[in-house]
C-alpha cells in the first residue's frame, strides 16, 4: 500500500494498481454513475454506457433534455441492435432539466427496469450535489443502475458513486482497409470512485464477445508502455 | 344524407331543392352513390350507380363524399335514443333502427299515435323516415322500406300486405334477387306459392341471413327472429356527499378511489380513464381526467395520479359532492404476484408510464416502432408510450451512427477532394481534418414518397483528428441535373 500522506490518502498510478485493479462499469452493481463528455459533439460516451448496460429485455428509461438532444442528436434506435444492445428504449424526452432528473428518480424507483439513463447538457443549477446525492439513494435502494450522461459539463460537484469522463480515442486499424476507421477505441478516465482508485484507461467494445462481460475491455494506456511489462515483475515481486 | 345537410348548412350555403345530390363512397371500380336527395331521386339516379355515368347523364350533378363511419355513429346514438318509446332498440343494417313495441304502444295512445309521435319527433331532429309496424320483425323491415308510408300491419293482415312486395324487400343479396326474377318470381307472393322442396334444393346451401326462404318465414312469423338488444353500459361511480362544502377534495379521495376500486375489483375490471369532479355549491362543477397505461384497480395508484392533477382545480366556495368515474374499463382479473415472491415487472413499468404520462404528456414518452426505408431518419418512429406497444428493432447490416441529428446540418468545405470526403471541413464554426473515411454508401430517394428533383445522398464515415467519428453526406452529384454544385451534411455521430 502506498504511504499515506498528511493531505489524505496518495494514490500512486503505479503500474500494478493499474493493471489488477479494473472496475467493471458493466458488472450491473446498482449504483448511481456519471459520465462526462471528453469533448464536445462526442458520442462516445453514449457508446461507453450502452456498453456498460445490463444485458437483458427489461426496458431500460433513456431520459433526455432538450439542449442535450440538440447538441449531440438523438439517440437513433434503429443502431443500437448492430451495435450490440438488445433491450428495448423507453424514451422521454423532454424540454428542461428539472423534468429529466424528476423522471429519473420516477425511474429509479421502478424495479421493472433495466437501467435508468439520463442526458443533461451542461451545469444547469437543478442539478446540484443534493440532486445527484437522491439519485444516488434511491439506485441503491431500489437496485436500478443509474446512468448520468453530462456533456458540456466542466464538472461540476456529484455524488455519483463512480464518475467517468469518456472521449473518442484514433480507432483501430481496419483489417481490409488502411483508409477506414476501424473498431473504435475510446479514451475512459475513472477520475472519481468510492473504494477505489482512479485511473485511465483505454475502453475497446467488442459486440461479438462470449459473455456481456467481456464486451467492454477497459485496456491499460499503450502510451505508458511500461505498464503491461511493469505488471509481470511487480506479480513477482509481491509473490516472492 | 340528412346529417350531410345539417353539418353542410353549418358551414356553407346549401345547393337549391332542384339541384341532385349525391353522397359518393369508393367502390371496387371508383365512387359509387351511397346515398342521394329527392331531387336527385326523381330524376331517376339509382343508389349504387357509378357517379361518373350519372355525372355524364346530369352534368348539374352535385357530388359529396359520403361519411359511412359517421353515419353509423350517428345511428347508434339515435338508436339509443330511440328508447324513449320501448327498451330494446337496435340499429337495423346502415340505414334502419328496429323497436320491439310490444305492450308499449298503449303508453302513447295506440300504435297509429306512436307512430305519428316517431314521424314527428325524427323530423324535429332534422331525419326523414319511413316507420311501419308489423307483428313480426322482418314483416316490419320490408313494409318501411317497400311498402307505402306509416303502413301499420295487424296479425291479420301480413298475408295480405306481404305477398305484392317485390323479393328485394326481403333484403337478400342482388344475386339471389336475379336469380328469382330469371325465374319468374317477382313477388313474395310468388316466391310463397312455389312447392318449398323445389326452391329449398337450390336455395338449402346458403346462410341463413341470405337464404330467402328462411327470410320469408321469418317475416311470416313462422319461424322465430328475436329482437337482441344491446345491454345499457354499466356506469363504475363512486361519490361522496358532503355534509358540510369544502374546499380541499384530498381527504375525500381515499375513500372514492376505495370504493371505486372495490366496485371494479367485483367485476373484474380495470379503469383505462377517470374523471373525478366537483359539484360546486354556486352550481358549477370541475372535473379533471386521468388515463391510464393498463387497467388498473388500485386504490394506491389511482391517488397518486389524482393528486397530480389537483392543482389546477378551482374549487370555488367550497363544493359538497365529488364524482370518481371510470369513463372506460377494461377486462382484469387479478394479478398474482410470482412465485418467488419477485413482482410482475411489466406492471411496474406500466405504472411508471402512467406516472410520467400523468406529469408529462403522452407525446414525451415513446417507444419506438421501425418502418422499412432505406433513408436513416424515415426507419424509426417515435409513439405514445400510453398507446403504442414497443417493437423490436430490425437488424441492419450497415453501419450506423448512435446518435442523428434531427435535421443533418450543413457543412463547409474548406479543402475538397475530388473523389471521396472533404480532407478538411467546418462544423459548428470549428475546423476538422479528415484523418480517415470509409465510403461511400449511396442512398438514392424513393421516388414513390419524395418530391421530383430530390438529390441522392453518397454517406462517408470519417474520423477526423481527435478520434471522433462523424457520418456525413454529399447531397446529389455534380451535373445530376437536379441542381447546383452538391452540398455536404454531416448527419450523425459514430460512437
Amino acid at each position: 500500500m502506498p504511504p499515506d500522506s498528511p493531505f489524505g490518502q496518495v494514490i500512486s498510478l503505479s503500474s500494478k494498481r493499474l493493471v489488477t485493479d479494473v472496475p467493471a462499469p458493466n458488472g450491473g452493481d446498482a449504483v448511481l454513475r456519471d459520465v462526462l463528455a471528453g469533448g464536445p459533439f462526442d458520442a462516445a460516451v453514449t457508446g461507453f454506457v450502452l456498453a456498460c448496460l445490463p444485458d437483458t429485455v427489461a426496458p431500460v428509461l433513456w431520459v433526455s433534455d432538450r439542449m442535450s438532444r440538440r447538441e449531440n442528436g438523438r439517440l437513433y434506435g434503429a443502431a443500437l441492435r448492430r451495435f450490440g444492445f438488445k433491450g428495448r428504449v423507453l424514451r422521454v424526452e423532454v424540454s428542461h432539466p428539472r423534468d429529466v432528473l424528476w423522471a429519473m428518480e420516477e425511474g429509479a424507483a421502478c424495479a421493472g427496469l433495466a437501467a435508468v439513463v439520463g442526458e443533461i447538457h451542461g451545469a444547469p443549477e437543478v442539478l446540484s450535489f443534493t440532486a445527484t446525492k437522491r439519485l444516488a439513494l434511491r439506485a441503491e435502494t431500489s437496485k436500478v443502475p443509474i446512468w448520468l450522461i453530462r456533456s458540456g459539463d466542466p464538472g461540476a460537484l456529484s455524488a455519483a458513486r463512480e464518475r467517468w469522463r469518456v472521449s473518442s480515442a484514433p480507432s483501430q486499424i481496419h483489417p481490409h482497409d488502411g483508409q477506414a476507421p476501424g473498431v473504435a477505441l475510446w479514451e475512459a478516465e475513472l477520475f472519481r470512485a468510492r473504494g477505489r482508485a482512479p485511473g485511465l484507461w483505454v475502453a475497446e467494445y467488442d459486440p461479438k464477445a462470449r459473455t456481456p462481460a467481456d464486451r467492454l475491455r477497459l485496456l491499460p494506456r499503450s502510451g505508458d508502455g511500461s505498464v503491461a511489462a511493469d505488471h509481470g515483475a511487480a506479480a513477482d515481486a509481491a509473490g516472492g | 344524407m340528412d346529417r350531410w345537410r345539417r353539418i353542410t348548412a353549418q358551414q356553407r350555403t346549401l345547393p337549391g331543392d332542384d339541384v341532385p345530390v349525391v353522397l359518393a363512397q369508393q367502390g371496387t371500380h371508383g365512387p359509387v352513390i351511397h346515398a342521394l336527395s329527392m331531387a336527385a331521386r326523381e330524376r331517376g339516379i339509382m343508389q349504387g350507380a357509378r357517379v361518373v355515368d350519372v355525372q355524364a347523364i346530369h352534368p348539374d350533378l352535385h357530388v359529396e363524399q359520403a361519411d359511412v363511419q359517421g353515419d353509423q355513429a350517428m345511428l347508434n346514438r339515435v338508436a339509443h335514443w330511440a328508447r324513449r318509446w320501448c327498451p330494446w332498440t337496435v340499429r337495423d343494417g346502415t340505414d334502419g333502427i328496429v323497436m320491439d313495441v310490444t305492450g308499449a304502444a298503449h303508453l302513447f295512445g295506440g300504435e297509429p299515435a306512436l307512430l305519428r309521435d316517431m314521424g314527428v319527433r325524427f323530423k324535429m331532429q332534422g331525419l326523414t323516415t319511413r316507420l311501419a309496424i308489423a307483428p313480426t320483425r322482418g314483416a316490419a323491415q320490408m313494409l318501411a322500406r317497400y311498402g307505402t308510408a306509416s303502413t301499420i300491419c295487424g296479425a291479420d293482415d301480413v298475408a295480405a300486405l306481404l305477398p305484392p312486395l317485390s323479393v328485394a324487400a326481403l333484403r337478400i343479396d342482388i344475386d339471389t334477387v336475379r336469380l328469382l326474377q330469371r325465374l319468374g318470381l317477382k313477388t313474395i307472393g310468388a316466391l310463397d306459392a312455389v312447392p318449398r322442396v323445389a326452391m329449398m334444393r337450390r336455395f338449402g346451401k346458403m346462410a341463413e341471413d341470405h337464404n330467402p326462404l328462411i327470410l320469408l318465414d321469418r317475416a311470416l312469423g313462422r319461424s322465430a327472429d328475436p329482437l337482441n338488444a344491446p345491454a345499457d353500459a354499466r356506469r363504475w361511480l363512486a361519490r361522496a356527499r358532503l355534509l358540510e362544502p369544502v374546499i380541499d377534495p384530498v381527504p375525500h379521495l381515499d375513500g372514492l378511489a376505495d370504493d371505486l376500486c372495490a366496485q371494479l375489483v367485483k367485476a373484474e375490471q380495470g379503469a383505462r380513464l377517470l374523471r373525478l369532479t366537483i359539484y360546486r355549491v354556486d352550481g358549477e362543477w370541475r372535473s379533471r381526467d386521468v388515463a391510464t397505461a393498463s387497467a388498473s384497480h388500485d386504490p394506491a395508484h389511482m391517488l397518486r395520479l389524482l393528486m397530480r392533477k389537483l392543482d389546477g382545480i378551482d374549487p370555488g366556495f367550497g363544493f359538497d359532492l365529488l364524482t370518481l368515474e371510470a369513463l372506460r374499463v377494461e377486462p382484469l382479473s387479478q394479478h398474482q404476484d410470482r412465485l418467488d415472491g419477485s413482482r410482475d415487472a411489466s406492471a411496474d413499468v406500466a405504472a411508471l408510464l402512467d406516472r410520467l404520462t400523468a406529469r408529462l404528456g403522452p407525446e414525451k414518452i415513446t417507444w419506438s416502432t421501425w418502418c422499412e426505408s432505406h433513408l436513416p431518419e424515415r426507419v424509426e418512429h417515435l409513439r405514445p408510450a400510453l398507446s403504442h406497444a414497443p417493437a423490436d428493432a430490425p437488424v441492419l447490416t450497415r453501419d450506423r451512427p448512435l446518435r442523428l441529428l434531427a435535421p443533418s446540418e450543413e457543412i463547409t468545405v474548406l479543402y475538397a477532394v475530388p473523389e471521396g470526403p472533404p480532407a478538411r471541413f467546418r462544423w459548428r464554426r470549428v475546423a476538422y481534418l479528415t484523418t480517415r473515411h470509409e465510403g461511400p454508401e449511396r442512398i438514392a430517394p424513393e421516388w414513390w414518397r419524395d418530391r421530383p428533383g430530390t438529390r441522392l445522398r453518397d454517406y462517408y464515415k470519417v474520423e477526423v483528428g481527435d478520434g471522433r467519428r462523424f457520418w456525413i453526406y454529399r447531397e446529389g452529384i455534380l451535373g445530376d441535373g437536379r441542381g447546383n454544385a452538391p452540398r455536404w451534411f454531416l448527419h450523425g455521430i459514430f460512437a
